[in-house]
């Protein structure tokens, strides 16, 4: 069983918005509403980072888990994707969601709210796959064409990975690997700071 | 005798007008998206089969092995 997952190596991001263009083109996004979008930590300062994010499509959403008229659904794949038809535009998933993924159309039939819209993964919505009214509602299934997402296939660099958590995962510890360089490159201790460099900052 | 006659009529076609409303229903909605049912399109990447999942899933390992992972090509 495939788990659909993104990640995005900073080491390789360039900034060029490439997966957002392509994310845009491919489901005629409407102005105002980014599914995806680059965000640059410590920009314009020497080794400064910038990762592509959207939604994440976590294994257990928050988004799912406040969404008061339980919209949200998991694929086999395992894509969160939502129900538009019973979205109430209430925003809660936006709270929720620690990626900022939910967006909010300024037109349509909430008006200033709009009915919620975040990325598929490429794989659309409840209608019936590559029909017209899934497109206009959600943008292309590029899964069920047997594709990965536009943004991931569209990356210049090859930065932001998409597929299978398996696979992807590995294709980015084999890069790791290649930079000489292990473990240390991701998880707590690189997000946070382990408690020995915080005693080392506090001496100094 | 004659407006009393309108007046009746009048009340009458307001009493009636609820009559024609149809009934509203809760949850007509289609059945939940449950993964891809195997319908081609003139999008489909070519050389895997719809409907099948294992082609499927062999797909979309190839797909991201050959153009994701660039130290295996």
């Amino acid at each position: 069983m495939a788990r659909m997952k993104f990640i995005c190596d900073t080491e390789r991001c360039i900034e060029c918005n490439g997966c957002v263009t392509a994310c845009k083109n491919e489901h005629e996004v409407p102005w105002g509403v980014n599914r995806r979008r680059v965000v640059t930590l410590n920009d314009g300062v020497p080794g400064e980072r910038s990762i592509s994010v959207a939604c994440m499509h976590c294994s257990d959403a928050p988004c799912m888990a406040v969404c008061p008229v339980n919209c949200f659904y998991k694929t086999d794949e395992g894509v969160v994707l939502h129900d538009k038809d019973v979205c109430i535009g209430c925003g809660y998933c936006s709270y929720a969601c620690p990626f900022g993924a939910p967006q909010f159309p300024s037109q349509g039939t909430f008006g200033v709210r709009g009915k919620m819209d975040k990325c598929t993964f490429c794989a659309g919505g409840p209608e019936a796959n590559g029909s017209q009214a899934e497109f206009e509602k959600y943008g292309r299934n590029r899964l069920a064409e047997g594709k990965l997402p536009a943004c991931a296939e569209m990356c210049s660099t090859k930065a932001l990975l998409a597929g299978d958590g398996d696979v992807v995962a590995d294709i980015f510890r084999n890069r790791v690997l290649k930079r000489n360089k292990g473990a240390e490159v991701w998880g707590w201790g690189t997000a946070y700071g382990s408690r020995s460099q915080a005693r080392e900052g506090g001496k100094s | 005798m004659k407006r009393l006659h309108i007046w009746l009529g009048l009340g009458l076609a307001m009493a009636l007008s609820a009559c024609g409303e149809k009934a509203r229903t809760v949850g007509a909605d289609a059945a939940p998206y449950t993964g891809p049912s195997g319908s081609m399109s003139t999008f489909s990447a070519p050389g895997w089969k719809a409907g099948d999942k294992t082609s499927w899933e062999q797909g979309m390992k190839v797909r991201a092995q050959y153009g994701q992972n660039d130290h295996a090509r």
